[in-house]
């Protein structure tokens, strides 16, 4: 290795020229942007467009003036409730289908899985129309195919209503996004050697005895890791709320998750103006309960996991 | 029987894949078929293929009238190309110093570069917004394509740190010998060898690109440099009540990544059943 004397004894210059360019994108257009809004969300702005230093003020204000709070505990509880959602009917059917798939002799294995995961591909904005096309009760074609079951009375307008907008915004989401525990699942239970559960088939085990008693054990981590990365999409999601619902995420608010309430603070809509140092609060707090989230995947589940798989 | 209940527990387990796979198809399949229908098509019989008096191109002549679809669509590909290509390259030139050479602050500037895998750099956005509008680069592709850079880099590294550090040491340590400059080594033997890891770095990097809404909808909603995601919701929002134009925009906007998929579908797949092993 070459190495250059002067300033940068033992740092050879081709590390530096390696290294540089990424670092320096990275650092520019990422870093500095996340801690600045940090630092922008402890600023306030006057008529004049002038920044003051206000220090917590923001925050108080979200969390405790009922102008701004009501919008962000909703918020933040929808988007709770729509984390919920994907926890509970997205990853367990992810499992439920990278069981099937990885199932001994399983024939179309390869369709199987492509087709599934196709929707995964697409666009969010593109999925939310499609789903509001289907779900209108303009076209009908839910309530017809609801027909077929017997069931066409229980068709409702899901997307319009109060009650049922968001679990309908999330199950569209789910559907959109099954394949990626699907595939992160699959690729797990292949990596399992297979005298493991060759030995149970001689005892007369059955695939489900298997499943639950070997192969689910072995890939907790990886169901871990599935759900840190649904918490963190679902705590950053905004394309697919904003496209079906636009940014008021309506109806009365129903659907409001933080990324619509980040844009609605940030830019204004009608007639409230844009506040960027209130958006850059809302920001910071989505950064928080983000941090929150992976910190308790990498301290708590990742740790307790390793253990047990040993 | 044996025999008899294993098939009928195969028959259990296709019957399930195939309605999950119906559900997962139908969706687009029905918005596919509806774009080359007639209005009345549409409303009377939108479960029905299109035949000869119900198809109709309407809708395809409404958005290619009526928006800037090709412009929109350019826009992605130069926007999604220039990403791809300066990832791969910068990322393999970063994820090569880190694996490769030891150099004080080498672990510290590996977890350095890989928070972002975690942190969605959308949160930065405020701050963003006034660094690209400060540096002139407001409704520009060039300020998308420095974003996505940086989005995209740090799951690259780390996929390639991996996959640098399977290369066999003969290789380089032979160069060396015959006194091979570093660069050379980088540029004429290490960077051809990585080929096999682009397809999912690929993956990681094309498919939120070209998906994604936010930053085109911040830093670039001007007529001109709309991408394709953005332009189909723009104009779905403007023309909502025409079923016929709603339709073939959605359509234009699934078909080319439906064929890239499907012709790639093989080296996506492996890349991120491969990726996910760690």
């Amino acid at each position: 290795m070459s190495v250059r004397g002067g300033k940068f004894a033992g740092f050879p210059h081709h590390v530096i020229v390696f290294l540089a360019p990424a670092t320096i994108i990275y650092t520019m257009f990422m870093v500095y942007p996340l801690l600045d809004s940090i630092r922008l969300s402890l600023y306030s702005t006057d008529g004049t467009g002038a920044f003051h230093f206000t220090g917590l003020t923001n925050y108080i204000t979200l969390i405790t003036d009922p102008e701004w709070s009501n919008a962000f505990w909703n918020a933040l509880k929808n988007n709770f409730k729509f984390f919920c959602v994907h926890m509970l009917v997205q990853n367990p059917i992810g499992i439920m289908l990278a069981a099937l798939l990885s199932l001994p002799k399983l024939k179309g294995r390869t369709a199987y899985r492509t087709l599934i995961f196709m929707p995964t591909m697409l666009s969010v904005v593109i999925i939310g129309f499609i789903w509001q096309l289907i779900l209108s009760p303009l076209w009908g074609v839910s309530e017809s195919l609801l027909g077929f079951i017997g069931l066409t009375d229980w068709f409702q307008p899901w997307l319009g209503q109060e009650g049922t907008a968001l679990l309908t915004l999330a199950l569209i989401s789910v559907w959109q996004f099954v394949g990626i525990p699907m595939m992160l699942i699959y690729a797990a239970l292949l990596n399992i050697p297979e005298d493991l559960t060759e030995s149970a088939i001689i005892d007369g085990a059955t695939h489900w005895e298997i499943f639950w008693h070997i192969k689910l054990p072995l890939i907790l981590p990886t169901i871990a890791m599935v759900s840190i990365l649904t918490f963190v999409a679902n705590f950053n999601a905004f394309d697919l709320i904003y496209s079906v619902k636009g940014a008021l995420a309506g109806p009365d608010f129903s659907t409001d998750i933080m990324g619509t309430l980040f844009y609605r603070t940030f830019f204004g809509f009608q007639l409230q103006l844009g506040n960027p140092t209130m958006g850059a609060t809302v920001a910071t707090m989505m950064f928080g309960v983000i941090l929150v989230g992976v910190l308790f995947y990498l301290f708590v589940l990742q740790r307790k996991l390793r253990r047990y798989a040993l | 029987m044996p025999k008899t209940r294993q098939a009928i527990s195969s028959m259990a387990i296709h019957a399930i894949l195939v309605s999950y796979m119906l559900i997962a198809l139908w969706p687009i399949f029905l918005t596919i078929i509806n774009s080359f229908k007639s209005r009345k098509a549409i409303f009377g019989d939108p479960m029905g293929l299109p035949g000869v008096d119900t198809f109709s191109l309407k809708g395809f002549e409404k958005v290619l009238l009526r928006s800037d679809f090709e412009i929109y669509f350019m826009n992605s590909i130069i926007v999604t190309i220039a990403t791809l290509a300066l990832v791969l390259i910068l990322g393999a030139m970063a994820a090569w110093a880190l694996s490769e050479y030891r150099f004080k602050g080498n672990k510290l500037l590996g977890l350095y570069l890989a928070i972002g895998i975690m942190i969605p750099i959308r949160l930065g956005s405020v701050s963003l917004l006034q660094l690209i509008v400060n540096m002139n680069l407001a409704n520009t592709l060039t300020a998308l394509v420095l974003v996505y850079i940086a989005q995209s880099l740090p799951l690259a590294i780390f996929i390639l740190s991996e996959f640098m550090q399977q290369i066999p040491k003969d290789l380089k340590e032979a160069a060396r010998c015959d006194g091979v400059n570093e660069y050379t080594i980088f540029f004429k033997v290490i960077l051809p060898l990585t080929r096999p890891a682009i397809a999912t770095v690929g993956v990681f990097t094309l498919v939120p690109v070209w998906n994604d809404l936010w930053f085109p909808l911040i830093l670039a909603p001007s007529e001109k440099t709309q991408t394709i995601t953005l332009g189909v919701q723009q104009f779905i929002g403007q023309y909502v009540t025409d079923w016929n134009a709603v339709l073939a925009s959605l359509t234009l906007a699934i078909v080319p990544i439906l064929i890239i998929y499907i012709l790639l579908s093989r080296h996506l797949i492996r890349g991120i059943t491969a990726g996910a092993v760690k």
